[in-house]
């Protein structure tokens, strides 16, 4: 199978839809979430996603495959929050690395299945990799600018276990996203070149920030060239931008980043912005002639949806982007 | 190979800097560096991080791309320092937009640095001195954290301290760094050593000119590294002689940067242009720089006796007075120098056919200068309102010819100007600083302006607009009723079918309650404009014929869109009903020993207070905000783009305050009182007026209802005064101070001379005056009357961020912004009658110079804001108040959920 480096070279490659969104139709309600084996636990469980990759497994999976066969050439694992720190408000810790590995585990059969049957469309999975509830550069306290909820270290821990049991589990490639303060980021960063030196193996990153209104900038107050310099500092295969904005939105930060890196450029937006009632209403049709854009002007290499995007709007995607030759990229050296 | 293709050091911190051969030199920042500036040392080990951080933001303002920070001092905990200053760095977007350089001789300082910095950053600085593996280990860490480096020319042996050792050094580091470590080679900066010349010894004779020629084969040998240095070490023999340093730097970097140095540290003060450097001290210190001759030191000391001290003459320059008329006004109108302008004007008057012309040519040829220059960010406020005084004593001039030319030629059509502008602060409402500044300013670019003065009731506004046919209508207002009163003027507006544009601002006004309230009333066009620069262009927009209707429409999608945007926000937030407010109320252990029993109870006047008392205690920061010159005092006065802007206007607010303190121009009334009270039903507090009386007055409080975080209070002021059931007898206070007395008719005196500037002026000083009263009431009641904090020793700083015992909370603001209970105060303490402050009837205080509040004791009561509150509060509150529900909504308007 050829690896996804030499793959992005020749065409783009299609990245899922939303995990979240997909799930909401299954309903499920606190006892699902539960299931058997935490039907006695002290905490309430309901919304805890990721929790579902131990307690209904056959949803997930179902929620891949019908990405695979969508079009999408990578899916994302059920581990966006992950985390020991993330998981704190379920009183989970302890459950993380077990959580990332059948994650991992889950995704990784699916995929396998699908490149057996289609060998000349191989399929990947990336490890998600989530920005965590707390911010390392953030104070949460407007009278105290100076405080930190979580440090560096605390982060860097952290990240290091999801990063061990999503490789264990058979992530091909890890995808930090969703990054809404860049220090998060770069202790995630740390974590994976930590891991890399420890194992001695060499894993291809996928880097996705998230630019969170008109101000064109992250959470964390970076300009998108700025979030590019200070993620650039180890090899990746892409950078990106997704959630917060729609396919539109996303536009003139792309083209930054399309301008300014040598590193392959991603993509997943939401399905436009939302509307009055909080939902993504865009159509598939809508947000693959936003899409269009991207192609024409060459800004992408791997292109997928965040928030809102369904296995149709991956579809939308994943035929157009056929027609498409993917942007120039000169190979980091 | 390396140089096949150009790399580029590229930093960052919330913007990016990318170092190029096109970039100039780029400058660090060096005073955020407690081992190179005692002030910046003293500031950290005082703990005063708010000055610290005034620092490293002024050397921003101040053009540095990069700043540098070190906390290596004995004294100082290095680490913990380091840490907490770059946490507050980053909560200061005009700082931290800059990338940092990390600087420390302690590994661990180093790397604490690291991980609190999202940005690239530099650190400073990591060497081959305890040899190699340590070398490694930190290159290999930094390239982790994701920083640049500068790598000191020093190794296991000691310093390079020549030519050959600089290349040695230089090499073998970059070897190991790019071939072992892997470290990008664009990441590297090298610090070659700068030593000092001149010193009288005969080995430091080359110490500049090898630097540079290390410089020069550092480029051309290693590819893309960068090179800097601490440029002032060259001249430090010649401390003391700022003349010679200052060229002595400009030559080293001028070859320097030729041989290919592109970043340092470089006081900008201490540099000279190199143009700019007399012939015969260029040669001189050139000789030295690059060791040109035997005896150059002796002739530059020598020299150098010469040059020092020669102070630079102050003298009143007049010789522009000899350049043609037309640049003698322009010349005028830009410096505000209005001595000569009569004369000038006259001379104009006889050269043109009509005195009318006078205005239209040469008069707005200099105000459009002003107005490019002010549109460009070339001037500031303060300087346009001195350009209008010396306009209006023009015009002033002018009137009487013009009016006997218009006898003379009663046909003549009057030119058009560029549009009418009717001016008022509303109803009830008596503030008017920043309203008339925009006046004077639109006025300046040619708009005619109708000002209505304050207080003015919406159907005179309209009658005005409608006898004067203007062309823009200007609402202001500071309380939050006065938000009422426009919308209630739009709604008017839109049933007697106007078309006119209305423009909103004022201190209370916001784009959220222009786009959702004023905006849908009005089917034309709405702006919120709170700055007098962004004013003019929005008049411009708004009235030129070519722009106007494509302006009108995209403000009117823009509130729109900005509305839809805001309603949908405010419904994501969660609110708790009254009672689970209540519940969730701030819990103070209450014990008789935390409540001090007022020295004096009862009420106390003081008449005619000396105002000279209250200079100590005027916070000038608000005074420069009012005049749209952004900045904290006093490093304002200091500041690069406005500090000489600022500087100017301190001087004249100077002497006007010393003239209102000389000539007892103002006079200054408290009125202050001290009473039992507890805290009933949750959220009302009982006073009783004397401990003889039983009539009781009631102050009610507002709770705050938005949902908190685990463990965090939803406060109501009364949370601060023990409840009756407790048994414990607390206290309260409120106090109403003026020193707006005299204000209105000094400030009419100078409009009559047409100085906008003196009269805005005025105004502002009687503000600040009143605020620096209620600050020394307070003080005053807080260790005597009151007495709880007779130890308290306190700067003028400390009291601006309120480091004191007890709040002063003020109704109308933050944490109480019913307006509604200033009446209760007002009856309580008799203050109308008492000191003659009276209340509008949109319970505003006239004179506008006053302050009136609460004091609350207990040393848990801070300062917080009600924020949002419920339907079920409103209805709770005007029960309590025994009000008409509708009044009680009108009164809480802005912060009801769902306004």
């Amino acid at each position: 199978m050829k690896n996804i480096e030499a793959i992005l070279q020749e065409r783009i490659l299609v990245l899922d839809g939303a995990m979240g969104t997909m799930l909401q139709r299954y309903k499920f309600v606190e006892e699902d979430f539960r299931g058997e084996r935490f039907k006695d636990w002290a905490h309430p469980l309901q919304g805890n996603n990721d929790l579902l990759s131990l307690t209904q497994p056959q949803a997930i999976a179902e929620v891949h495959k019908k990405y695979f066969e969508a079009g999408a050439d990578i899916v994302e694992t059920n581990t966006f929050s992950g985390t020991t720190i993330a998981m704190a408000d379920y009183h989970m810790e302890d459950l993380v690395y077990e959580l990332n590995y059948e994650s991992a585990k889950i995704a990784k059969k699916v995929a396998e299945e699908f490149t057996a049957r289609e060998p000349h469309k191989p399929r990947f999975v990336a490890g998600s990799i989530g920005p965590t509830n707390k911010t390392a550069s953030m104070s949460p306290d407007v009278n105290d600018p100076g405080y930190r909820a979580v440090s560096f270290d605390e982060l860097r821990i952290a990240y290091k276990e999801q990063v061990e049991a999503l490789l264990d589990g058979g992530a091909d490639v890890l995808l930090v996203e969703t990054i809404f303060d860049t220090l998060n980021a770069k202790a995630a960063l740390f974590a994976i070149e930590e891991v890399k030196e420890e194992r001695n193996i060499s894993v291809p990153i996928m880097v996705s920030g998230t630019i969170t209104d008109a101000s064109g900038r992250t959470l964390s107050g970076q300009t998108a060239e700025a979030f590019l310099i200070s993620i650039s500092h180890i090899p990746i295969i892409s950078v990106g931008f997704n959630c917060a904005l729609g396919a539109a939105q996303l536009v003139p930060h792309l083209e930054v980043l399309s301008a300014k890196t040598d590193y392959g450029v991603s993509a997943h937006p939401n399905a436009g912005l939302p509307n009055a009632f909080g939902e993504y209403d865009e159509t598939p049709e809508q947000m693959a002639s936003q899409i269009k854009e991207y192609l024409e002007k060459g800004l992408v290499n791997i292109v997928g949806g965040c928030c809102g995007t369904t296995p149709e709007h991956i579809k939308a995607i994943a035929d157009l982007v056929k027609e498409y030759e993917p942007r120039k990229q000169t190979l980091p050296v | 190979m390396e140089s096949a293709k150009p790399k580029y050091l590229k930093l960052s911190g919330l913007e990016p800097l990318i170092i190029t051969p096109d970039s100039n030199f780029v400058n660090v920042g060096e005073r955020t560096n407690v081992a190179g500036s005692k002030k910046f040392l003293r500031l950290i080990k005082e703990e005063k991080f708010d000055e610290a951080l005034d620092v490293a933001r002024h050397q921003v303002e101040g053009g540095a791309q990069v700043i540098d920070i070190n906390m290596d001092d004995g004294l100082i905990d290095g680490k913990e320092a380091m840490v907490k200053f770059l946490n507050l760095i980053v909560a200061e977007p005009d700082i931290a937009r800059v990338p940092i350089m990390i600087d420390s001789s302690k590994w661990e300082i180093i790397e604490a640095g690291l991980q609190v910095v999202q940005g690239k950053c530099v650190v400073n600085s990591i060497s081959l001195k305890e040899g190699e593996d340590q070398f490694i280990h930190q290159a290999t860490l930094i390239k982790r954290y994701g920083a640049a480096v500068i790598v000191m020319a020093f190794d296991e042996v000691g310093q390079a301290d020549n030519l050959e050792r600089r290349k040695e050094i230089a090499e073998r580091s970059y070897r190991i760094l790019v071939d072992k470590v892997k470290f990008s080679p664009e990441d590297i900066i090298f610090d070659l050593n700068i030593f000092p010349v001149a010193t009288g010894m005969e080995e430091h004779r080359l110490n500049a000119l090898d630097f540079i020629q290390a410089t020069k084969w550092v480029r051309e040998n290693l590819p893309h590294c960068s090179v800097s240095g601490g440029v002032s070490n060259v001249s430090f023999s010649f401390r003391g002689n700022n003349p010679v340093r200052e060229a002595m730097h400009s030559v080293f970097l001028y070859h320097a940067i030729n041989a290919g140095m592109n970043m340092g540290i470089v006081n900008p003060a201490l540099l000279e242009i190199y143009d700019d450097i007399p012939k015969d001290l260029l040669e001189h210190v050139e000789d030295v720089i690059l060791n040109r001759r035997d005896d150059a030191t002796e002739r530059l000391l020598e020299f150098a006796e010469t040059v020092v001290g020669k102070a630079k003459e102050n003298k009143v320059d007049l010789s522009w007075r000899e350049e043609p008329l037309q640049s003698r006004i322009t010349r005028a109108l830009v410096k505000g120098i209005d001595q000569f302008i009569i004369e000038d004007i006259e001379e104009a008057r006889l050269n043109a056919s009509k005195p009318i012309e006078v205005i239209e040519g040469n008069l707005m040829t200099g105000m459009n200068v002003v107005g490019d220059l002010f549109g460009s960010g070339k001037m500031f406020l303060p300087q346009v309102v001195k350009s209008a005084r010396v306009m209006k004593k023009a015009v002033a001039y002018l009137e009487p010819y013009i009016e006997e030319e218009k006898k003379k030629n009663p046909d003549l059509i009057p030119s058009e100007g560029a549009g009418k502008i009717l001016m008022a602060t509303v109803k009830g409402d008596v503030h008017d600083i920043g309203k008339n500044i925009v006046s004077v300013v639109l006025a300046c670019n040619n708009y005619e302006i109708v000002d209505m003065g304050v207080m003015v009731p919406p159907e005179k506004i309209i009658q005005k607009a409608k006898e004067e046919q203007v062309d823009i209508i200007g609402l202001s207002g500071l309380i939050t009723p006065s938000l009422d009163e426009m919308v209630f003027l739009a709604k008017e507006m839109e049933r007697q079918q106007f078309e006119v544009p209305l423009l909103i601002g004022g201190a209370t006004t916001s784009k959220a309650h222009t786009a959702v309230k004023i905006d849908p009333q009005y089917s034309q066009a709405v702006v919120h404009v709170n700055d007098a620069s962004r004013a003019v262009t929005v008049v411009g927009d708004l009235l030129q014929k070519e722009t106007s209707n494509n302006y009108k429409k995209s403000i009117k999608l823009d509130y729109e869109s900005f509305r839809d945007k805001f309603l949908n926000r405010t419904k994501q937030k969660e609110y708790l009903t009254l009672a689970e407010a209540r519940q969730n109320k701030l819990q103070i252990t209450w014990n008789a020993a935390s409540i001090k029993k007022p020295n004096e109870l009862g009420i106390q006047v003081w008449e005619d207070f000396n105002l000279e008392k209250l200079t100590d205690f005027i916070d000038w920061t608000p005074f420069f905000r009012s005049w749209d010159l952004h900045g904290k005092y006093p490093a304002i006065l200091k500041d690069e783009v406005v500090g000489k802007q600022a500087t100017e206007l301190f001087e004249d607010a100077q002497l006007m305050l010393k003239r209102i303190l000389d000539e007892k121009l103002l006079k200054a009334k408290a009125i202050f009182g001290l009473f039992p009270a507890n805290t009933i039903n949750d959220d009302d507090i009982e006073v009783i007026p004397n401990e003889s009386s039983k009539s009781e007055f009631i102050f009610r409080t507002l709770r705050q209802q938005l949902k908190k975080r685990a463990g965090v209070p939803n406060i109501g002021l009364s949370d601060f005064v023990a409840p009756k059931e407790t048994g414990i007898q607390d206290y309260i206070g409120c106090f109403c101070v003026t020193t707006g007395f005299g204000t209105q008719e000094l400030a009419k005196v100078y409009e009559k001379n047409l100085d906008d500037y003196s009269s805005i002026m005025v105004k502002a000083l009687a503000d600040r005056l009143a605020e620096a009263f209620a600050e020394y009431l307070h003080k005053e009641v807080r260790t005597k009357h009151w007495g709880y904090a007779g130890q308290e020793i306190l700067s003028n700083n400390d009291l601006i961020d309120e480091k004191y015992r007890g709040i002063r909370p003020a109704p109308g603001y933050p944490a109480c912004p019913d307006h509604l209970e200033k009446i209760t105060i007002w009856e309580l303490l008799d203050v109308k009658e008492k000191i003659g402050v009276e209340l509008t009837e949109s319970l505003a205080m006239w004179p506008a110079a006053s302050v009136s509040g609460y004091y609350f004791g207990h040393p848990e009561a801070k300062y917080f804001g009600l924020g949002k509150i419920k339907q079920d509060q409103v209805e709770d509150f005007a029960k309590r108040k025994e009000i008409k529900l509708e009044e009680a909504q009108k009164w809480l308007a802005p912060n009801l959920v769902d306004s």
